[in-house]
C-alpha cells in the first residue's frame, strides 16, 4: 500500500504566517508536524464525525493585548462569578488567552506560575499525533500552571477563559495542573466568551499517588465561537481523576480527553453532558488507557439535541496487556428532541488483557412516550411534561458531579441557557 | 455429522448428475499470464462468452479500482498484496498437491478425524492429487457427507417445478440476461469498495438464485451448494433475488477446513428482497487459518450486502467464522422497505495468529424498519478479533429500532478483543440500544464443570458453545451441530 | 484411618487482594464408608473452604497436610479426576452457565464420569429417561431440563438441580455445602429425601449446614464443629440440638482453653 502524501497545508490558511514565525525547537517541531498533517478532515478516523470546515471560513488573527474591562466584568456577572458564593473562590481569569490579573484572585497553598514566563510545554501531550495539540504548541502564549504540594487539600480553584473580541481571533492557552502525593483539588474550568474566535486550550494534568483531582469543565462559548480543547491526564497509583464536562455553548466544540491510568488502583471518571440546539456541533471524545492492573474507569455521557444540532460522542477504552483486573464501564445516551437533530456515537473497547470486566452501553431515542403519557394523565400539559423529562434526563447526568459547588454552577448555567418552564408539579 | 452413504452406484450416479447440471466450473484449464490489465478482463469475458454490457461493466469496475486504495481502517495487518502477481484466470489450476495422505499435515488430518470425515474425503479436502481415472469421483467424496443421495438427484427437478432458478452466475448471464443485468451491482455497485471493485472486474464463478413471486423455496439451498463449493475460486460472485412474498434459505461454506492455493479471496454477495420476501443467508467459514505461527492462511476480504427493497421484507445473516488468517467482512442490510427487518448473528473465533475484523452495517432508510445484531467474539492464542458495526438511521426512518448485543470472550493473555460500534441517528423517532461486554471465561464456571467430571478442554468448549448459543440457534439444525464441534476444534490448544 | 476419606493436618490459604490469608489451620477428619457426617460452625470458620479444597478449587493453596480418598492422594488429582473418582460437591451458590442446556450439561457430565469409570456412555434417549425420572423424584418440572444451567433458576430450583446432578452422577462421596440455605420446609424435605435415597454402605456424605433443621431429615452419624480453620469438637447426632440451643460459644471457649 502506498500512502499518498498530500499537502494538507491549505487547511492552515486561517492562521496565515503565524505558524511560520516560531523559533523555539519544540514549537518548530510541532509546526512541522502540523504542516504535514494539516488540520484533520473527516477522513481521519478520530474526526469522522466532526468537521473543522467551520474554521476555514475566516482568517484568525492573534488577539491584541487590550480588552474592554467593562465587558469582561459584565461577562463575569452574567456567569454568576461576580457575586454570590462563587465570587469568593480563588480564580485565574484569562481574557483572549492571556492572564488578566485585575479579575483574578490567586489561590493560597498552590504554587502558581504562568506559561508566558516559564514556556514549559510538559510531556503528556503529543503534538505529533494530535494536530490540535500541535496547533496549540505552535501558538501558545500564556496559561496557568498549578502545582499542589503533597498532602495539601486546597479546595476550589476556578480557571476562567473569556473570549472578548470584535475581529476573528484564535488563542491557544497552555495549562498544567500537578497534584503531588495525597493532594486534592477541585478545578472548575469555565470557557465562555463573545464574538468570533477559536479557543484551543491544552491542559496537562498529573495526579500523584493517593491524590484526587475533581475537574469540572463548563463550556458556554459564544455562539459564533469554536472551542477545541484537549486534556491529557496521567493518574498514579490509587490516585483519582474525576472529570465532568458540560457543553452548552459554541458553534463548534470538541472536548478531547486522554486519561491514562498508569499505576495500580487508579481511578478515572470521564463523564459529561451536552445540551445543544440551533446548528451547534458538540463533540466529546475520550481515550481512557488502562496501562496498569487493578484500575477502574467510568464514563457516562448524555446528549440532549434540539434544532439542527449534532452531538458526537467517541469514547475509547484501551486496556493494555498488563492491565489485568481492569474494571471499565461506559454508558452513552442521547435524546433527540427534533426531526433535524443528529447524534453520532462511537463507543469503543480495545482490549488486550484477558482478566477484565469491561462493558459499554448506548441508547438513542426520543422522550419516552409512556412517561409522557403518565405525566399528562396526571394533568401536566404536554410541553411541561416534556420539559420535566428533559430536565430529569440531564439531572441524572449532573448528579455525577460530586462537588456541590460545581454541580450548583452546572445547574445554574443550564437553567440560564434553557429556562425551566415545567416545574409546577 | 449426518450418516455417510457411499454405495458405488450412488456415488457414480451423483458424479454424473453433478456434471450434467453443469454446476462445476466449466472453464478451460489454460492460464492467463499473471497481472491485471484491461486485456485480462477482456480475456475473462471472452472465455465466458459474455455480452458486451457485462464486459463494459467489468471494465468500468476495473477503472474505478485503479483509482482506489486498499482500505486501512480495519484492525488487521498483513504484508502488502501484490495484485499484479496473481493469476486472474484459471484459478482451478492447482500447484502440485501432496501425493498421498502421508504428505498431509497431520494436524489437518486430526481435525478431519474429529469432524468425523471418512478417509477418502479427507484426501479430497486436503488436496491430495488423485490419479487420472479417478478424477470423476472427486465431487462424490464430499457428496457422501449427505444423508441421502436421492435428495440431491431430485433437487434440480423440485426447484424447477417451483420456478426457482439456481445456477452458476455465468450460466445465468447466458440464460437469464435480463434478470442478471437488472440486479447485478444494484446492491454492491461495481465501485463500492476496493475489493468489491476488484471482484466486479474479474469474478469468474459464483451462483445465481431467483425465487419468483409467492414461492417458498422448497428446500434449503445449503446442501446443493455444499457439493459444488469445492472450487469456489478467489473472486466469487453471488446474487440472490427474491420476489414479493417469496423466501429462501441459503447456506454457504463447509465445516471441514479446505486446503486452497489461493491466498486472497474477495467475494461479493448481493441479496435483493422485495415486498414480504425473506432471505436467510448462513455462512460457516473455515478456510485455512495459517499455522501456529501465522504462516500461510487465507485472506478473506468479502463484501456482503442485502437490500430489503420491499415493505416488510427480511434479510437475516448468520455467520460462524472460524477460519482464514485475515477476515474482513461486514454482511450488511439496507432497510429501505417500510417495516423491513435486518438481522445479523455472528460468531467469530480467532486462535493462534488469526486476525478478524468483522461486523455489519444496518442502514435504516424506511419507516418502522427494525434490526437486530448479536455478535459473539472469541479470541485465543495471539489472535486479534474486532467487532465493527454501523447502525445508521436516516431522517425518514421514523419508528426505526435497533438492538445490538456484542460480547467478547478472551482466552489467554496474549490475544485482543475489540468492539467498535458506530451509532448514527438522524431521526428522533428511532430507538437504538447497544450493549457490549468483554470478559474471560469465568473460573467459577470452569471449576463447576470440572467438578462434574468434564475435562478443562471440554468445559471450555461447553461454556463457549453456551456463550454462542444465541447465534448458533439461528443456523439450520444439522449445521448447528457441526458448528458446535467446529468451535471446540478451533480453540484447541488455547487452554491449559 | 477409615480407608475411605482421611483428612490429616490440612492447612490451606487463599490469595485475597494481594494478601495471603490462612483459612484452614490443621483440619483432621475421617469419614468411614456408608456414613453421613455433618459440619457445623460459625461464619468464616472455613467450612466452605474445606469443601472447595476437597473438590480441587485452584484458588486455594494447600500448605500442609494430606487427604486420602479411597487409597488415593486426593490433593494430586485434577477436579475432574476427583469427580470421576466419586467425589461430588453440591455448591453453596450453584454457578450459572448461560446458553448451556441443562440436560445436555448433565449428559456430558454423566458420560465423562462414566467414561472415566470404564462404563458405557448413555445415549440421549436412555439418559433423558433416567434424568426425567430423577427430576420427578425431586419434584422438579421436566421443563427445568430444557433450560440453561441454573440461569434464571430460583434459589430452591438451583439446590434441587444440584441434588439432581448428584443423583445422576452416583458419587461415592458427596459434599453438600449449605444445600439447605434458602429452602422452604417442603423443599428442604425433598432435598433431604433425595440425599437419603442415595444412602448405602458405599455412599458417604459431608453435610455443611448452619441449621439443625436439615439434620432432622438427614440424620448424621457424626457432627463436627469447625471454628477458626480446625475441627474443635466432634460428637453424635444429639450435638445438633445442643448447638441449636447454646450456640458455639462453649465449644469455642473449650477450644480456647485447650
Amino acid at each position: 500500500m502506498s500512502a499518498i502524501t498530500q499537502d494538507r497545508s491549505e487547511t492552515l490558511a486561517p492562521f496565515g504566517t503565524r505558524l511560520d514565525r516560531v523559533t523555539d525547537p519544540v514549537r518548530k517541531a510541532a509546526a512541522g508536524a502540523l504542516h504535514r498533517s494539516g488540520l484533520p478532515d473527516r477522513r481521519v478516523e478520530e474526526w469522522r464525525y466532526t468537521s473543522l470546515r467551520f474554521l476555514n471560513e475566516t482568517p484568525l488573527a492573534a488577539p491584541g493585548d487590550l480588552y474592554d474591562a467593562g465587558k469582561i466584568q459584565a461577562q463575569l456577572e452574567e456567569l454568576g462569578l461576580a457575586a454570590g458564593p462563587l465570587a469568593d473562590l480563588p480564580r485565574l481569569v484569562f481574557v483572549n488567552g492571556r492572564y488578566a490579573a485585575p479579575f483574578s484572585v490567586l489561590p493560597s497553598g498552590v504554587e502558581v506560575s504562568f506559561f508566558a514566563k516559564a514556556q514549559t510545554f510538559g510531556t503528556l501531550s503529543s503534538p505529533d499525533r494530535d494536530p490540535l495539540t500541535a496547533l496549540n504548541t505552535v501558538l501558545a502564549e500564556d496559561g496557568a500552571q498549578l502545582q499542589v504540594p503533597a498532602g495539601k487539600n486546597v479546595g476550589h480553584v476556578l480557571l476562567v477563559s473569556l473570549g472578548q473580541t470584535d475581529e476573528a481571533v484564535s488563542f491557544h492557552p497552555r495549562h498544567a495542573v500537578t497534584l503531588e502525593e495525597g493532594a486534592s483539588l477541585v478545578l472548575i474550568s469555565i470557557q465562555a466568551g463573545r464574538g468570533r474566535y477559536l479557543h484551543n486550550p491544552v491542559l496537562e494534568v498529573r495526579v500523584g499517588e493517593h491524590a484526587s483531582l475533581k475537574h469540572i469543565t463548563l463550556q458556554k462559548e459564544g455562539e459564533a465561537a469554536a472551542c477545541l480543547a484537549t486534556t491529557y491526564a496521567d493518574v498514579a497509583g490509587r490516585g483519582t481523576y474525576d472529570s465532568f464536562v458540560l457543553g452548552i455553548g459554541g458553534a463548534l466544540s470538541r472536548q478531547e480527553i486522554h486519561a491514562r491510568l498508569s499505576a495500580p488502583h487508579a481511578t478515572v471518571h470521564v463523564n459529561g453532558a451536552q445540551r445543544l440546539a440551533a446548528r451547534q456541533i458538540g463533540d466529546i471524545t475520550s481515550v481512557v488507557t488502562h496501562a496498569a492492573p487493578d484500575c477502574i474507569s467510568r464514563q457516562t455521557v448524555r446528549n440532549v439535541l434540539d434544532g439542527h444540532a449534532r452531538g458526537v460522542f467517541q469514547g475509547k477504552v484501551y486496556v493494555d496487556r498488563v492491565a489485568q483486573k481492569t474494571d471499565g464501564y461506559q454508558m452513552n445516551q442521547a435524546l433527540l428532541l427534533s426531526e433535524t437533530a443528529e447524534i453520532d456515537a462511537k463507543p469503543e473497547l480495545e482490549i488486550y488483557a484477558d482478566d477484565v470486566k469491561c462493558s459499554h452501553g448506548a441508547t438513542v431515542g426520543a422522550l419516552d412516550e409512556d412517561q409522557l403519557f403518565y405525566l399528562r394523565s396526571r394533568g401536566v400539559p404536554d410541553a411541561e411534561a416534556r420539559q420535566i423529562l428533559i430536565h430529569a434526563f440531564m439531572d441524572e447526568a449532573l448528579a455525577l458531579v460530586e462537588d456541590e459547588t460545581a454541580r450548583a454552577l452546572c445547574v445554574q448555567m443550564l437553567a440560564g441557557a434553557f429556562p425551566v418552564t415545567g416545574e409546577t408539579v | 455429522m449426518p450418516a455417510v452413504t457411499e454405495t458405488r452406484e450412488a456415488v457414480e450416479q451423483l458424479g454424473q448428475s453433478s456434471y450434467k447440471w453443469g454446476f462445476e466450473t466449466e472453464i478451460d484449464m489454460d492460464l492467463a499470464p499473471k497481472g491485471l490489465t484491461e486485456d485480462t478482463i477482456r480475456l475473462i469475458s471472452a472465455k465466458k462468452e459474455e455480452p458486451e454490457w457485462l464486459l463494459d461493466w467489468r471494465l468500468a469496475a476495473f477503472r474505478a479500482w485503479q483509482g482506489m486504495k486498499e482500505p486501512t481502517w480495519a484492525k488487521v495487518s498483513y504484508p502488502p498484496v501484490d495484485f499484479q502477481d496473481l493469476h486472474y484466470y484459471a484459478a482451478p489450476k492447482k500447484k502440485p498437491g501432496p501425493k498421498s495422505l502421508d504428505e498431509v499435515d497431520p494436524e489437518l488430518l486430526r481435525t478431519y478425524e474429529k469432524l468425523g470425515i471418512p478417509l477418502h474425503e479427507q484426501a479430497m479436502l486436503a488436496g491430495v492429487e488423485v490419479p487420472e481415472g479417478e478424477q470423476a469421483r472427486l465431487p462424490v467424496a464430499v457428496d457422501a457427507v449427505f444423508d441421502s443421495v436421492s435428495v440431491v438427484t431430485t433437487f434440480r427437478k423440485t426447484l424447477e417445478e417451483a420456478g426457482v432458478i439456481f445456477c452458476p452466475i455465468s450460466e445465468a448471464v447466458r440464460e437469464h440476461p435480463d434478470l442478471v443485468r437488472q440486479y447485478l451491482g444494484s446492491v454492491v455497485p461495481a465501485g463500492d469498495n476496493f475489493y468489491a471493485a476488484l471482484n466486479s472486474a474479474v469474478f469468474t464463478d459464483g451462483s445465481f438464485v431467483f425465487v419468483p413471486k409467492g414461492v417458498r423455496c422448497p428446500m434449503e439451498l445449503s446442501t446443493y451448494f455444499r457439493i459444488n463449493a469445492r472450487n469456489t475460486g478467489q473472486f466469487e460472485r453471488t446474487l440472490i433475488v427474491v420476489e414479493d412474498g417469496a423466501s429462501v434459505s441459503y447456506l454457504e461454506g463447509c465445516t471441514a477446513p479446505m486446503r486452497d492455493e489461493n491466498q486472497l479471496h474477495a467475494a461479493v454477495v448481493e441479496l435483493v428482497a422485495m415486498e414480504d420476501a425473506s432471505i436467510k443467508y448462513s455462512t460457516v467459514q473455515n478456510w485455512y487459518p495459517g499455522d501456529e505461527n501465522g504462516r500461510g492462511g487465507i485472506y478473506n476480504f468479502v463484501t456482503k450486502r442485502g437490500a430489503c427493497r420491499g415493505a416488510r421484507s427480511r434479510i437475516s445473516w448468520t455467520q460462524v467464522e472460524t477460519g482464514s488468517a485475515i477476515t474482513w467482512k461486514y454482511p450488511s442490510c439496507i432497510l429501505q422497505g417500510e417495516g423491513s427487518v435486518g438481522e445479523f448473528y455472528s460468531v467469530a473465533v480467532t486462535n493462534n495468529c488469526q486476525q478478524a475484523d468483522t461486523g455489519t452495517k444496518m442502514i435504516h432508510i424506511g419507516r418502522n424498519t427494525r434490526s437486530t445484531i448479536i455478535a459473539k467474539t472469541i479470541s485465543a492464542g495471539r489472535s486479534d478479533s474486532t467487532y465493527r458495526g454501523l447502525v445508521r438511521v436516516l431522517p425518514k426512518a421514523s419508528g426505526a429500532r435497533n438492538f445490538t448485543q456484542c460480547d467478547s470472550l478472551l482466552i489467554g493473555d496474549q490475544c485482543g478483543a475489540h468492539t467498535v460500534p458506530y451509532i448514527e441517528s438522524r431521526n428522533m423517532g428511532a430507538r437504538i440500544e447497544h450493549e457490549a461486554t468483554t470478559s474471560k471465561i469465568s473460573e467459577d464456571q470452569l471449576f463447576y464443570c470440572r467438578q462434574r467430571g468434564l475435562s478443562e478442554e471440554d468445559a471450555v468448549g461447553l461454556i463457549v458453545n453456551g456463550f454462542c448459543r444465541d447465534v448458533l440457534k439461528e443456523l439450520p439444525m444439522e449445521f448447528a451441530v457441526e458448528a458446535q464441534k467446529l468451535l471446540q476444534i478451533s480453540l484447541e490448544g488455547s487452554v491449559g | 484411618m477409615t480407608q475411605f476419606l482421611d483428612i490429616s493436618g490440612l492447612c490451606a490459604r487463599i490469595d485475597a487482594d494481594g494478601q495471603e490469608k490462612e483459612i484452614l489451620k490443621g483440619v483432621d477428619l475421617s469419614i468411614p464408608p456408608g456414613e453421613v457426617h455433618a459440619i457445623m460452625g460459625p461464619n468464616g470458620s472455613g467450612k466452605s473452604t474445606l469443601a472447595y479444597v476437597l473438590a480441587g478449587r485452584e484458588d486455594y493453596e494447600v500448605t500442609a497436610g494430606s487427604v486420602t480418598f479411597q487409597g488415593q492422594n486426593l490433593l494430586d488429582m485434577e477436579p475432574e479426576e476427583r469427580a470421576a473418582a466419586g467425589l461430588f460437591l453440591a455448591f453453596q451458590s450453584p454457578i450459572e452457565l448461560p446458553g448451556v442446556n441443562n440436560a445436555n450439561f448433565l449428559r456430558t457430565a454423566v458420560n465423562a464420569v462414566r467414561r472415566a469409570r470404564g462404563q458405557d456412555e448413555l445415549d440421549a434417549v436412555a439418559f433423558l429417561k433416567t434424568a426425567r425420572a430423577a427430576a420427578k423424584e425431586l419434584s422438579m418440572s421436566p421443563e427445568m431440563l430444557k433450560r440453561n444451567v441454573n440461569v434464571g433458576f430460583s434459589g430452591g430450583e438451583k439446590k434441587r438441580n444440584e441434588v439432581l446432578q448428584m443423583t445422576l452422577l452416583q458419587p461415592s462421596f458427596a459434599i453438600l455445602d449449605e444445600t439447605d440455605s434458602g429452602l422452604d420446609v417442603d423443599a428442604l424435605r425433598i432435598v433431604a429425601e433425595g440425599v437419603n435415597r442415595l444412602r448405602s454402605p458405599t455412599f458417604s456424605a459431608l453435610v455443611i449446614t448452619h441449621h439443625q433443621r436439615l439434620l432432622d431429615y438427614l440424620v448424621p452419624d457424626r457432627i463436627h464443629v469447625v471454628a477458626k480453620g480446625r475441627v474443635i469438637h466432634s460428637g453424635g447426632p444429639e450435638l445438633a440440638q445442643q448447638i441449636d440451643r447454646e450456640g458455639y460459644t462453649r465449644f469455642l471457649a473449650e477450644a480456647e482453653a485447650a
